[in-house]
């Protein structure tokens, strides 16, 4: 078996998902992690692990289109906000179930996603930036109008949905959920990524011109990636909704979309592996802050919040300015440390 | 009625445009949206809040001082921030604009606590309301918005007419590297370009909060002048007045007779009707580099 410095020897080599025994070995592991778990975390763990799970999806689909297809998108919260919101508005104003809500979901998250890309059909980079950060308000409004004629300005309650008789209710049941969904988006972007669809992606991030002068058709592939990217997101809104029972407008403000893109940035732009470990890194961040906090002075720590937010801004901004290729690149020197040793460099006359 | 509605929409065309300045001032030296303008408006009214503090009833020394510092602020911001994202590419650098915003949004509570403060109080000013001809009332904060406003625009024309510096940053901000190469010093005129802008946008904070008092929310207003630049044109001044003028009598009238909830959309709606239309806005240049 060759290892992974090297060109594959053979054509299944090539498209194996796992092409080294290291990888074998690996993914059994997290495998027997991933079915231990629920049985031996505590609640606390559990939620802590469906939260990062649930964020991983969404920063999933803003990495399809942020990290491989090159489109900015300030408005994430937006898609949350849709797929969330249809399925508040679903099930409470037609008692709708699960298999109905989850479809019209996805359906409004096309079209949104179709609203959102039109833009860039005629907008680059930051000017693209801009018009999904006014598509966002545009998003909140609609919902906010929605709570206040309906008199339900706290939010909206929603039923835990059943499947078959089997209510979805409590932080296991939710676990294997989130594990299903997150392990079926994973693979779903994978594959995507080397499909037709996903190459048309990355030509076009790399240089639109070119990638227009290859036969790529450049408004087919921007568009399908902003659509692929919100059914992602509206569908991880709809999951969020029945998983926290309860739906408000306020919860999906610009801080939220805000930091699905610092997700994608502290992860590691133009990888997988590096939305979930932004998600992860999100999502547990507030917790170490108020952990940390109980070493600060009182005068500090009794704002938690506003702490919060300076540390999560800060470290934004060391990303930025020291490890642009986020956790993943850190990840990767660590690898390439180990996988090269006691080389520094490849030797030459390698690949 | 009618002309208390044309008040109102003059000064915050005022604030817009003020603000506005700023997005334009940055964006033509570096081609930079600056995302965190807001923010550092906002800290010039806590700037104001803490030398009003110092100098209890003296408005002469703490308004000035003020302004001294969030000058100063936004030369700290460039050379111990935005400078390293000099010639990185264009998302980075706002994004580090995004998160200097967070920062600051942060650490303005852990300062200054998160209740609603008024420094019109500490420098012992009433703010009191003028009545104008015609049965209109104006605060005498907001009348000052307006006259800032017309001084600050003056000011910049003769200052990018005129003088040597308003010149090398024209320079500067059409084509950076012949600018260099004949011997501008680019840190500068950047600096130059955030400290200006942090001026104009810490003065709106100040006389913002002598008017209602300042909080962590008020950075939401530098947002919504964003749509007021783009729909005058990025890099044209005059193009932002116009712009302002346009989005604040939109807002004011449609929350006067439509329906006050749509007050923060409704700058985001005529952007992303300038951002379909007339992607370069009404007066701004047309460029090819960032807009298809």
């Amino acid at each position: 078996m060759s290892t992974s410095v090297g060109l594959p020897t053979r054509h299944a080599l090539g498209l194996a998902v796992i092409d080294t025994n290291l990888k074998r070995v690996a993914f059994s592991v997290l495998a027997v992690l991933i079915v231990i778990f629920p049985f031996v975390g505590s609640p606390f763990l559990i939620d802590l692990v469906n939260q990062v799970l649930l964020a991983s999806i969404a920063a999933i689909a803003l990495m399809l289109l942020t990290g491989f297809a090159g489109q900015i998108s300030l408005g994430h919260a937006g898609f949350l906000a849709t797929g969330a919101f249809t399925v508040g508005i679903l099930a409470n104003e037609f008692g709708s179930t699960f298999w109905v809500t989850l479809p019209i979901a996805a359906l409004a998250g096309a079209t949104l996603g179709l609203i959102f890309g039109l833009p860039s059909l005629r907008l680059r980079s930051l000017y693209l930036g801009i018009s999904t950060l006014g598509l966002h308000f545009v998003v909140i409004y609609i919902g906010n109008e929605y709570q206040a004629r309906r008199g339900l300005n706290t939010g909206l309650a929603v039923d835990p949905p059943s499947i078959g008789g089997l209510v979805l209710t409590g932080g296991r049941t939710w676990y294997v959920v989130f594990m299903f969904a997150t392990i079926a988006t994973v693979l779903f972007s994978l594959n995507l990524l080397r499909t037709r669809t996903g190459r048309a992606w990355k030509a076009v991030k790399d240089r639109e011109v070119v990638a227009e002068a290859l036969g790529i058709n450049v408004v087919h592939a921007k568009l399908s990636a902003f659509i692929v990217s919100s059914i992602i997101t509206t569908l991880a809104g709809a999951l969020f909704a029945y998983f926290r029972n309860f739906v408000s407008i306020d919860a999906f403000d610009l801080y939220l979309g805000i930091q699905y893109v610092a997700m994608v940035i502290i992860g590691g732009m133009g990888s997988i592996l590096g939305a979930i470990l932004g998600a992860a890194f999100v999502v547990l961040f507030p917790y170490a802050i108020e952990f940390g906090a109980n070493f600060l002075p009182t005068r500090f720590a009794s704002q938690i919040f506003a702490l919060n937010y300076s540390a999560f801004g800060l470290v934004m901004m060391l990303f930025l300015l020291f490890e642009p290729q986020g956790l993943v690149g850190i990840w990767r020197r660590v690898q390439n440390y180990f996988r090269l040793w006691p080389f520094k460099r490849l030797p030459r006359g390698r690949l | 009625m009618a002309l208390q509605l044309l008040v109102n929409i003059l000064v915050l065309a005022s604030i817009y445009a003020l603000l506005g300045s700023g997005y334009v001032l940055i964006y033509r030296v570096s081609r930079l949206f600056n995302l965190a303008h807001g923010e550092l408006m906002m800290f010039g009214a806590y700037l104001l809040l803490t030398t009003g503090s110092m100098f209890h009833h003296d408005p002469l020394v703490a308004v000035p001082l003020a302004l001294v510092l969030s000058l100063a602020l936004g030369i700290l911001v460039y050379f111990g921030l935005m400078r390293w994202m000099t010639g990185e590419n264009a998302l980075a650098a706002m994004l580090m604009t995004i998160a200097l915003g967070i920062f600051l949004r942060g650490i303005v509570v852990l300062f200054w606590s998160a209740s609603q403060q008024y420094p019109g109080s500490q420098l012992g000013w009433g703010n009191p309301p003028i009545a104008l001809p015609g049965g209109a009332r104006i605060s005498s904060a907001s009348l000052a918005l307006i006259v800032t406003a017309v001084v600050v625009f003056i000011a910049l024309y003769l200052f990018l007419r005129l003088t040597a510096y308003g010149i090398r940053m024209r320079a500067a901000g059409q084509n950076a590297l012949l600018a260099a190469q004949r011997g501008i010093g680019l840190h500068g005129m950047f600096a130059l370009a955030w400290a200006i802008s942090t001026l104009t946008g810490g003065a709106v904070g100040m006389l913002l909060s002598l008017d209602s008092g300042v909080d962590n929310t008020m950075a939401i207003i530098g947002l919504k002048a964003f749509p007021a630049v783009l729909v005058g044109g990025l890099d044209s001044l005059l193009g932002v007045i116009l712009g302002a003028l346009i989005v604040a009598a939109a807002e004011v009238t449609i929350i006067q007779y439509v329906n006050p909830l749509l007050s923060d959309v409704v700058p985001f709606f005529l952007l992303l009707a300038v951002l379909a239309v007339r992607p370069w806005g009404l007066l701004g240049s047309r460029e090819q580099l960032d807009r298809v």
